[in-house]
């Protein structure tokens, strides 16, 4: 996950969680609970920048060594997808606590091990394809951005396609850094580069339609590929 | 009352009644009936049959009536008829049918009694029908295959040219159908079939004698006459029925065995007719082998073949013109171009007619031209696209002739002939036609709109109102969105020349603000025209005063913005060369390079650069067009082909003319890569537009749908490539027109 370096400040998120969500749970009231969300807190407020509030991109660096992982390791945007956090390299209390808490994770070893549960989590075909297209949003970092540039997706789709779908990324990455026709990619395209994964026969490419509504790009990486075969 | 009539009596009173009657039939002398009798006839059988007799003799009434007939027939019709043959049996059995008729009407109303009440009571068959039923088994039963055989005698010798009485055959085959009471029946099978075989014959010996004897144009004539002749006797004397059977019988004959053979026929088929232009003995083809349907395809094919063989033979004509030409010209459109542009749109045109006049509607030709036409018109041709032919033809046709004397007066540059190299105005129709089989019909008008640009601006139009005619021509074929801009164009030029004369009246009452060098200044809709760059020049002072004049004047009276377009301009420069002073005729770039040399002698090309602040192509070119082109204002230094950075250049005041004025051919330029890139952008905003309304419509739609409705759409302006809407698609889909649904990724959703 790329660290945002352009994010000065975001339009930061409440710092008092609403009370709403904390009501839920003292009413459901038990000792252990109300400790599991103390921790969690504690946790956040220890990576946490003072001033902001949040947890920033220096925070969260820190928070990866703590947890051993690298911090552009997908299982870190997966704790990100989990906690669905809005900004990348940031997260808020109230994210953080989402997270942690559907984890069960209030100390730094308990989210280590709930790491490789959560990894299956999103494995699963529908949370999977939801985890995937907030992947994309996550990297649109400026305000009214609609698309990421070619570089940033193909790193994106190495990260989180890349266990699954090894050779199609491959050649998708390839193609992608080889063509002039296109320097960014809307999340329409983003959203079908998973549907190619999942429904075309790689490499044979042998039940892909261009007549359908496939977009161009695809249709092109199709044909790419073919001459290349011949 | 009626008194009792014993029924001896009664039947004798009858008998006379009958007697009397055939001898005035007969034509006896015979007194005529008067009232009374009638009566007395009438009551005697009322009496006889009344119930009021004792015994009821209805039945015997009835059968007397018959054998009244019969006897009649037999005694008095049947001898006559048989002794008479042909025609004079055919007058004869006409005159028994007519006298028998009267006999059986006069018989009815004697007998009128039994046939109002005993008959329907009885359910027997009423008197008139037994008349008939008589005369049917005694007369024509015996006589139908005489009878028959001679009135198809008659038919034939008509048919060989003699007169016949065509009323004794209409009233003879009457007999036919009156006898099955209206109904065709009897008519048919024992006349008509026959009669239709016998045509078979008579036609068949015929064809077999004429397709050897005659040319395809005769044999054609004497068919279409003998199908008329047919049709005429149908209508005289046959019964309708017997009308669309006959002409078939006739085209069985004369045309569909011998379709090939005449259409093909070496010396006078149809390739024939086609070549030596003989439109009438086409048509008659067409209309002849119209409704045989191998006929129709040969036609086709053979029309086809024939375009597809002169269209090879002209541009056979104009490669080999074109070999001839000099390497350096080799991309350019020359006369042999215009040549073959100008004989592929007559032949189109000629092809268009002969389709039009001999198939009318529906013409099976239609087809066939388009595909031989759009090939022509939607490839190259030695370097060039057809489209950049028809556009330069359309260019020529509409130009002044290029001469150079430019003040030839416009009048004489329209009386074009036909020999010579360029089109005449009238053939602008016939152009239009043409260009209705290209695809990228949007290309076609961007240059065209070039081309008209620069005839309207360096005033090289022959005349407006053809410009316009031209334009409304193009509108009509293709619509609005293809000759708007044009329109405004040509619009603009007349408010141009408006602002001009405002100018000039301003500059009279003004004379202070007159710059010192005479002005013309034409302004244009930017809009309408196509884009021209634009950029700063270094102008010379004299210039500048003419630019800063006009601007005042412009600003106050119409408050718009002006932008300077200096690459259209045109100067006319006094240049002294020695004793002799010439008037150059240049651009206003060429008049910047040429007035720098009235403040130095030598200069060298960054100098000139610099000073005018150009780029190097530019420079290059223009420095190219004075220094190494026909007209060498400037001496270069070395005298070389070509501008390098380092050479110098002098004012040539050596240089000689004979002519007072000359004009110095501006610098090339090819804006066949902006033509293209300016078409490509209209159409993507084109796709884009077309999309948007599609969605705007349908609010949701499959992929396959707005692909195909885009298409449609667009077609008659350009053929848009399906890439090129998957792009516009995913370009609106960024931008938030629409989306694509989240459960099936071939449906589209539009987003408000």
């Amino acid at each position: 996950m790329r660290r945002s370096s352009t994010r000065k400040t975001g339009s930061a998120l409440p710092v008092n969680p609403s009370s709403g969500s904390s009501d839920a749970y003292r009413s459901a009231s038990s000792k252990a609970v109300s400790k599991e969300v103390e921790r969690i807190d504690n946790l956040f407020y220890a990576y946490a920048d003072a001033s902001s509030g949040l947890i920033d991109p220096e925070g969260i660096e820190s928070f990866c060594s703590d947890l051993e992982v690298d911090y552009t390791d997908v299982r870190i945007l997966m704790l990100a997808w989990k906690m669905k956090a809005e900004k990348q390299g940031y997260f808020t209390l109230e994210e953080w606590r989402r997270g942690l808490k559907a984890l069960h994770a209030d100390t730094i070893s308990k989210l280590k091990k709930s790491l490789s549960e959560l990894e299956k989590e999103v494995a699963r075909p529908t949370n999977f394809s939801d985890f995937y297209s907030y992947s994309f949003r996550y990297c649109l970092t400026e305000d009214k951005q609609k698309c990421i540039d070619i570089e940033s997706a193909c790193e994106l789709l190495d990260l989180v396609l890349g266990f699954q779908f090894r050779p199609q990324v491959d050649k998708l990455v390839e193609y992608l850094k080889h063509q002039r026709d296109y320097k960014v990619i809307n999340m329409d395209q983003w959203t079908s580069f998973l549907r190619f994964c999942n429904e075309i026969n790689f490499l044979s490419l042998d039940n892909y339609d261009a007549e359908l509504a496939w977009p161009l790009i695809l249709d092109n990486f199709v044909e790419w590929i073919r001459e290349k075969q011949s | 009352m009626g008194k009792i009539v014993d029924l001896e009596e009664g039947l004798e009173l009858v008998q006379k009644g009958i007697t009397k009657l055939t001898n005035i039939l007969e034509g006896r002398a015979e007194p005529s009936f008067i009232t009374d009798e009638c009566m007395m006839l009438y009551t005697t059988i009322f009496n006889i049959a009344s119930r009021n007799h004792p015994q009821d003799h209805s039945q015997l009434l009835y059968d007397k009536y018959r054998e009244l007939l019969e006897d009649y027939l037999t005694s008095e019709a049947l001898p006559a008829l048989s002794e008479k043959h042909d025609e004079v049996m055919l007058l004869e059995l006409v005159h028994r049918w007519k006298n028998y008729k009267v006999m059986v009407r006069w018989l009815t109303h004697f007998f009128f009694y039994i046939n109002r009440y005993y008959i329907p009571r009885r359910s027997l068959t009423p008197l008139a029908e037994v008349g008939l039923n008589c005369f049917r088994q005694l007369v024509y039963q015996v006589l139908k295959d005489k009878v028959r055989d001679a009135v198809i005698s008659l038919i034939n010798r008509e048919r060989d040219g003699e007169q016949v009485d065509k009323t004794l055959l209409k009233n003879v085959l009457n007999i036919f159908v009156e006898i099955g009471s209206g109904k065709t029946h009897y008519y048919e099978t024992d006349f008509e079939a026959h009669m239709l075989r016998e045509t078979s014959t008579y036609y068949s010996q015929k064809a077999s004698i004429w397709i050897v004897e005659d040319s395809c144009p005769d044999y054609m004539f004497k068919a279409e006459e003998c199908l008329k002749r047919e049709k005429d006797r149908a209508l005289h004397y046959l019964h309708e029925i017997s009308e669309p059977k006959l002409l078939q019988k006739v085209e069985d004959e004369l045309l569909s065995p011998y379709t090939n053979q005449l259409l093909e026929n070496e010396t006078s088929g149809c390739h024939v007719l086609i070549r030596d232009n003989k439109v009438d003995d086409l048509s008659r083809m067409c209309r002849l082998f119209c409704k045989i349907a191998s006929g129709m395809n040969l036609i086709s094919e053979i029309i086809k073949q024939q375009v597809t063989a002169e269209l090879t033979v002209l541009m056979k004509q104009a490669e080999d013109a074109a070999s001839n030409k000099k390497p350096e010209k080799k991309d350019e459109i020359g006369l042999q171009e215009l040549v073959l542009v100008r004989s592929v749109i007559e032949l189109n045109a000629k092809y268009l007619a002969f389709s039009n006049d001999c198939f009318q509607n529906n013409s099976p030709l239609r087809k066939p031209l388009k595909q031989i036409f759009e090939v022509f018109c939607n490839k190259g041709f030695s370097g060039n696209s057809c489209v950049e032919l028809l556009a330069t033809f359309c260019d020529h046709t509409l130009k002044k002739g290029a001469t150079k004397n430019s003040s030839e007066a416009v009048e004489e540059t329209i009386e074009k002939t036909k020999d010579s190299s360029y089109g005449d105005i009238t053939s602008l129709s016939q152009t239009v036609k043409l260009l209705a089989y290209v695809n990228d019909i949007d290309l076609f008008a961007e240059i065209h709109r070039q081309k008209l640009a620069r005839r309207l601006l360096f005033n090289r139009s022959a005349h407006d109102d053809y410009e316009r005619s031209m334009l409304k021509k193009l509108k009509q074929q293709f619509g609005w969105q293809v000759t708007w801009k044009m329109e405004g164009m040509v619009t603009d030029m007349t408010l141009a020349r408006e602002i001009q004369s405002s100018f000039e009246e301003y500059l009279k009452s003004n004379r202070q603000e007159n710059p010192g060098t005479d002005l013309s200044v034409t302004v244009l809709t930017t809009r309408f025209w196509p884009g021209y760059k634009s950029h700063d020049l270094n102008l010379p002072s004299e210039l500048i005063k003419c630019v800063q004049a006009f601007k005042i004047f412009y600003e106050t009276t119409y408050r718009r913005k002006l932008t300077w377009l200096y690459s259209l301009g045109s100067c006319i420069i006094n240049a002294k060369f020695g004793e002799r002073t010439i008037e150059l005729i240049v651009t206003t770039h060429q008049a910047a390079v040429l007035m720098l040399f009235n403040s130095a002698d030598r200069l060298g090309y960054s100098e000139i650069k610099s000073q005018l602040a150009m780029t190097d192509d530019e420079v290059t070119r223009l420095l190219h067009s004075l220094s190494c082109a026909r007209y060498k204002i400037l001496n270069k230094e070395p005298n070389s082909q070509s501008i390098s950075r380092t050479d110098y250049f002098e004012f040539n005041s050596e240089f000689t003319e004979a002519m007072k004025r000359i004009k110095i051919p501006p610098p090339p330029v090819d804006e066949r890569n902006k033509v293209i890139q300016d078409v490509d952008k209209g159409r993507e905003y084109a796709i884009d537009a077309a999309i948007v309304r599609i969605m705007k419509n349908r609010k949701v739609i499959v992929y396959q749908q707005l692909v195909g409705e885009c298409m449609e759409h667009l077609n008659h302006v350009f053929k848009p490539d399906i890439k090129a809407i998957k792009k516009r698609i995913e370009a609106l889909i960024t931008r938030e027109y629409l989306e694509r649904d989240q459960k099936n990724p071939s449906i589209f959703r539009y987003l408000a």
